[in-house]
């Protein structure tokens, strides 16, 4: 009985540690690249020791009832039937260590959590740069607000923040619930109609990063992705400025035959593209698509190809999404590619 | 109040004068069931009723298990394509509805409503015709909400159908309403349940059988009924309130109009807290039982095990907005539920060493029954750690709403609920049937189920870590997510194995297994001391109770002076176990069904009209009215004395 | 291993003597109508946490530019059922005193009144002053008095059928007048629970603005 035991509990072992190896990843909550996480890290480090400690002092306890158990079976031995009453005093204080000691983890554990939860919350203190993240099924739009009037900044499935900066997301929704998860650097927050909450995010170093919705939205809830760039200062202050600035209208070429693709057919009547009469709300905004490193919220990766792919069946590589199969030719499809191309 | 007509007749009473077989043919005639269909749907024996709600439920854990082989094959590698986004939302949610709503807990209640009565000493349960009507509207509910899924107009905004997404606006259609129909069905079932459980614990017990002299299952058993009774209301509301904003217009969840979706999560959470508990203590109370019978030795601390039931039942009802940790409520309003939700682990950790502790100072036999014990143990327990990281709101932060919690609840679900379920099928499979079940083949199954569960269900926890969403249809390559779902995925298709060889398992022994006597374990409980499988009527003469492990006694009594021409069973007093009453037992009757059938009709109806629910409660009144209308006289105005 | 078959048929214990029927907690109808207390107490009790939850917000209740309901035909329910506690604690006492002319004629008496209540129910749903859907105060409003209204409904059904039934040769059987005496019972849960919700629709509208 107690082998079968020892060869399960090696066999664990081996399990857990071979998965250990492959939890790095732009998309896990076990790199620690923000502040939150690394907090949120060690915190759960804490927890998987004691868990560890837990399990194999109750894999213990079982392997040796078993065996003295058997040893009263072979010895005629052990208590039979109804004990007496005040019986087995050893095992009732045993009962109430067990029970005690128990309690004294928690609440270490709960003393844990308080700890890292007032480290995360003084982490978020201070001047902060405010975003807006609005969900929506099944893509995210994104604002930056800032003080100076004229400098707000509107784009969609892209998150790009500085490093070393506090940031402050607040989070809404105007359709159905949704939840912005960026494991490397945070825990998650719901977004939730008729409310806002925030989620702050603190980076200490640039790096490249994926987000995922995380609360059951719909049919595309698996293909709700966000892109999450982390920048140094200057670059994301040079990111901000291009973003700001209205993308050129073509004059000439495959692009202004895009371009007046674009304005005259549906496609202007659900996005917008600053400085053009395309100026729809309910889609994602396009101004500077071409910058941007993913198509339909992480859906496709950004080349000319998925572009063409995406406008031409967005319901082949999202089911169920908002965008309809717009009536184009392959040479239109082409132009109006062409055109968003040039949305740097 | 008597008639004067009622004093010239005699009675026919059990005692030392009609005893043996000459009682046997009496009682036999006065409590079995008319033979064929109609004697079978009018049946009111809990024994026909559990037996009806087991298998009922085996095949809804089956359909539900189908379901999960077809998310673990669509989900075996990124970017698959066996099945798309609407119809793998609608497997998803229907594969938790099934399991939570039409397997987990009508399988509790089948064993509870087979054994509890024989545990205690009785001939049936309290209120035996609400016992029929509520497997009726069981399965009415469970049939319609499988109908619509084959129908391809099954739920789809998962088991806990959060609004807005199964509002009127983004769930059109009769989808979600199926869905909300299934819960006030089962809810009701399980309702009356409850109520036939509790009043059967409280007053039907053996004469001498003190509370402290009461088994540990039953103990479990009036815990979780009176769990169902105070959350249940909670979900039946916040379903009707659903239905109300599809299909009349109200604005309860409507965040435009004055409402608020976090609503629907408290209702809904109230409800489903408790749920899992409701799962699990049933499961806890097997244990106890085939800890005591396989170690030859009273469970050690049995106060201690009967406490930690009760506090695990209070304490449940105190955890439910760990499930909303993620919605932003005030931080310092979030401490209590992590306080809570830590705390619960106590009571379950006491049972724990008591049981280890019973099996150090006893004698184990580490039969089949015990093996899934031993089972549970390795497997709730990982899963009630995971459980406390949970209850930390940072870490939950990062792994809710991720296959780490589906790894945690599978594991306090499977491990916590169906092992034990497994070894106690096992364990009372002679009582049910006369036979044992192979061994061999048990076995078999254990060693392929067990570790298969693991390697489907231990993945996933890294695979929360590492950034998996739940309720995700497929997932992109690259992620480092595609050979950790392979291996969950070929688990599954094992652990599935496993289950199927139990259950053929049980099927074949139902014939060929190797006939059992009364008691083959050596085990002390009441319903051992009966045939295998018992007769209509339980027990020949009403047993009397002297100790808490009543066949371990040499000593046994019984009473006299129960009739044997008429239904009747003896009530006790609450605490104390004196008899106080002798108690008509109703007879079959076909009313539960017909009741059943008009409720079902004006529940079903009610989805496609709302009117329909004021026209279809004419028959359902007119159904109960004729059901509970006095039906003969033979056991009224009984005089004191004959 | 089976265990030994047992050694004494005892016999001692005589079953015989007991009564086939009693009142109040020793009946089993009693505990399965406090278990229906209990479930429809729970829902109820949930029902008027939702109405607070929504109304904990930042804006007027209810909200503007709607009024809260009209007193009259709810004030005139609640003493009505009120003073029919009256008529149902004399059934009750009839009922444990087997006198079973007094119960008939009491029961027949409360059947009548549930008849005016339902008519007074009727107006009060007509003077609410807002509708199910127009928002989520008034969604709660309604459901709120739905709620109650199959509440005192199906009671007052039951009372109606257990009228009939006291006609009936049934009307004699001991069990029967320990239904009548249970169905009092029922009925005061029925305007218990109704006085909250009485203040809750009527009253807090008014008190908090």
């Amino acid at each position: 009985m107690s082998r079968r035991l020892l060869h399960g509990t090696f066999a664990s072992a081996v399990l857990a540690l071979s998965g250990c190896a492959a939890l790095h990843g732009p998309q896990s909550s076990a790199m620690g690249n923000g502040v939150e996480s690394a907090l949120i890290g060690r915190l759960f480090d804490a927890f998987l020791w004691v868990a560890v400690a837990v399990y194999l002092f109750v894999l213990a306890y079982l392997a040796l009832a078993a065996r003295r158990g058997r040893l009263n079976r072979q010895r005629g031995d052990g208590i039979q039937g109804e004990p007496p009453g005040g019986a087995e005093p050893g095992w009732h204080l045993g009962l109430v260590t067990f029970a005690s000691v128990t309690a004294l983890i928690l609440f270490g554990l709960a003393l844990a959590t308080w700890f890292t939860d007032r480290a995360i919350a003084r982490s978020a203190a201070g001047k902060a740069i405010s975003v807006e993240v609005i969900g929506h099924q099944w893509w995210w739009e994104v604002r930056y607000h800032d003080p100076v009037a004229g400098r707000e900044l509107r784009t969609a499935n892209e998150l790009v923040i500085p490093a070393g900066a506090n940031v402050k997301v607040s989070l809404s929704s105007p359709d159905v619930i949704h939840s912005l998860w960026i494991p490397n650097l945070a825990g998650k927050q719901d977004l939730i109609p008729g409310r806002t909450s925030d989620l702050n995010l603190k980076v200490p170093r640039p790096g490249e990063f994926r987000a995922q919705c995380a609360e059951f939205c719909g049919l595309q809830h698996a293909k709700m992705a966000l892109p999450v760039s982390v920048k140094g200062p200057a670059d994301f202050a040079g990111w901000y400025n291009a973003g700001l600035a209205t993308p050129p209208i073509p004059t000439g070429g495959l692009a202004f035959a895009g371009y007046s693709l674009f304005i005259g057919r549906q496609c202007a009547s659900c996005h917008n593209i600053a400085g053009t009469p395309a100026s729809g709300q309910v889609a994602p905004d396009l101004s500077h698509i071409a910058s941007r490193k993913t198509i339909a919220a992480g859906a496709l990766p950004m080349s000319t190809a998925n572009l063409d792919r995406w406008i031409a069946d967005p319901q082949g590589v999202k089911p169920g999404n908002q965008m309809p199969q717009v009536p184009l030719t392959d040479a239109e499809r082409g132009a109006v590619v062409a055109y968003l191309e040039t949305l740097k | 109040m008597s008639d004067g007509k009622a004093s010239e007749r005699t009675y026919l009473r059990d005692g030392p004068d009609l005893t043996g077989a000459p009682l046997h043919d009496k009682l036999l005639a006065t409590w079995q069931d008319r033979p064929g269909f109609w004697g079978w749907a009018g049946s009111v024996d809990h024994k026909s009723i559990g037996r009806r709600y087991l298998v009922t439920a085996f095949v809804f854990l089956s359909l539900g298990g189908v379901l999960a082989l077809l998310m673990r094959s669509q989900l075996a590698s990124s970017n698959l394509h066996l099945l798309g986004p609407d119809r793998y939302n609608q497997i998803f949610t229907m594969h938790g509805t099934t399991m939570m709503f039409l397997f987990a807990v009508p399988v509790m209640d089948a064993m509870a409503i087979y054994l509890v009565p024989l545990m205690v000493g009785t001939r049936n349960l309290a209120f035996p015709r609400l016992n029929a009507f509520s497997w009726w509207m069981y399965v009415a509910g469970g049939s319609m909400l499988w109908i619509a899924f084959v129908l391809n107009v099954g739920p789809d905004a998962g088991w806990f159908s959060y609004v807005p997404l199964a509002g009127p606006e983004f769930s059109p259609g009769k989808r979600v309403d199926f869905w909300a129909q299934m819960v006030t069905f089962t809810e009701v079932a399980a309702l009356a349940v409850a109520v036939s459980i509790t009043a059967t614990i409280l007053k039907g017990r053996a004469p001498g059988m003190t509370l402290a002299r009461t088994p540990l299952f039953v103990w479990a058993m009036l815990v979780v009924s009176l769990m169902v009774i105070f959350s249940m209301p909670a979900i039946a509301l916040a379903s009707a309130m659903l239905m109300a904003d599809r299909m009349v217009g109200t604005q309860f969840f409507n965040s435009y109009e004055y409402g608020d979706s976090l609503l629907w999560q408290h209702m809904f959470w109230f409800f489903g807290h408790p749920e899992v508990y409701i799962i699990f203590l049933p499961a806890t109370g097997f244990v106890s039982e085939i800890v005591q019978t396989f170690t030859g030795r009273q469970v050690f601390g049995h106060t201690a095990v009967v406490l930690s039931l009760v506090a695990t039942g209070l304490l449940a009802f105190g955890l439910w907005v760990h499930h909303m940790f993620a919605t932003g409520l005030p931080r310092m309003g979030y401490a209590f539920y992590t306080a809570a939700s830590m705390a619960v682990s106590v009571p379950s950790g006491i049972q724990i060493f008591c049981w280890l502790a019973t099996i150090w100072t006893g004698r184990p036999r580490f039969t089949l029954p015990m093996l899934w014990v031993v089972a549970f143990i390795v497997t709730f327990v990982l899963g009630g750690l995971t459980g406390v990281m949970l209850a930390s709101v940072p870490v939950d932060l990062q792994v809710h709403d991720t296959f780490f919690v589906v790894a945690h609840f599978h594991y306090v679900l499977i491990g916590g609920a169906v092992f034990p379920l497994l070894g106690a099928i096992t364990y009372w499979f002679p009582k049910f049937t006369g036979r044992m079940m192979n061994e061999r083949v048990g076995r078999i199954a254990f060693w392929i189920a067990v570790p298969a569960f693991h390697l489907t269900f231990f993945p996933m926890h890294f695979l929360g870590i590492m950034g998996m969403p739940r309720r995700v249809y497929t997932y992109p390559g690259g992620m480092g997510w595609d050979t950790l779902n392979l291996v969950a995925s070929i688990g599954a298709f094992v652990f599935a194995a496993g289950v199927v060889v139990f259950i053929g398992n049980v099927l074949w022994s139902a014939r060929n297994g190797e006939p059992a006597g009364d008691d083959p374990w050596g085990a002390p409980g009441l319903e051992w001391a009966t045939t295998s499988p018992p007769q209509p009527y339980n027990f020949p003469h009403q047993p009397v109770v002297l100790d808490a492990t009543p066949l371990w006694n040499p000593e046994r009594a019984v009473a006299r002076g129960l009739r044997v021409e008429d239904r009747e069973v003896v009530l006790t007093t609450v605490f104390e176990a004196r008899p106080d009453l002798r108690e008509p037992s109703p007879v079959p009757t076909l009313w539960p069904m017909i009741a059943a059938a008009a409720t079902t009709v004006l529940f079903v109806s009610s989805i496609f009209a709302p009117w329909a629910v004021v026209i279809g409660s004419v028959p359902v009144a007119i159904a109960l009215i004729a059901w509970f209308w006095p039906k003969d006289r033979s056991h009224e105005g009984e005089p004191v004395v004959d | 291993m089976a265990s030994a078959p047992p050694t004494i048929q005892d016999f001692s214990l005589d079953l015989a003597p007991l009564e086939t029927h009693a009142f109040g907690h020793r009946s089993l109808t009693w505990w399965g109508i406090v278990a229906f207390f209990l479930i429809e107490g729970t829902a109820f009790a949930l029902a008027i946490a939702a109405y607070f939850f929504l109304m904990d917000k930042d804006s007027a209740w209810p909200p503007p530019p709607f009024a809260p309901p009209d007193l009259l035909a709810g004030t005139l329910f609640t003493i009505l059922i009120l003073l029919s506690e009256i008529p149902n604690t004399l059934v009750k006492w009839a009922a444990e005193a087997y006198d079973l002319p007094r119960v008939r004629r009491l029961l027949v008496f409360i059947g009548l009144i549930g008849a005016v209540l339902m008519v007074l129910r009727a107006f009060e749903f007509n003077s609410l002053n807002v509708l199910w859907h127009q928002n989520a105060y008034g969604s709660v409003v309604w459901m709120l008095l739905v709620l109650h209204t199959t509440h005192i409904l199906t009671d007052w059904i039951d009372t109606l059928v257990l009228a009939a039934l006291m006609f009936t040769p049934h009307g004699t059987e001991g069990r029967r007048f320990v239904d009548c005496s249970e169905n009092a019972v029922y009925w005061r849960f029925v305007w218990l629970l109704w006085l909250p919700i009485y203040v809750l629709i009527y009253w807090l509208p008014r008190l908090v603005n």
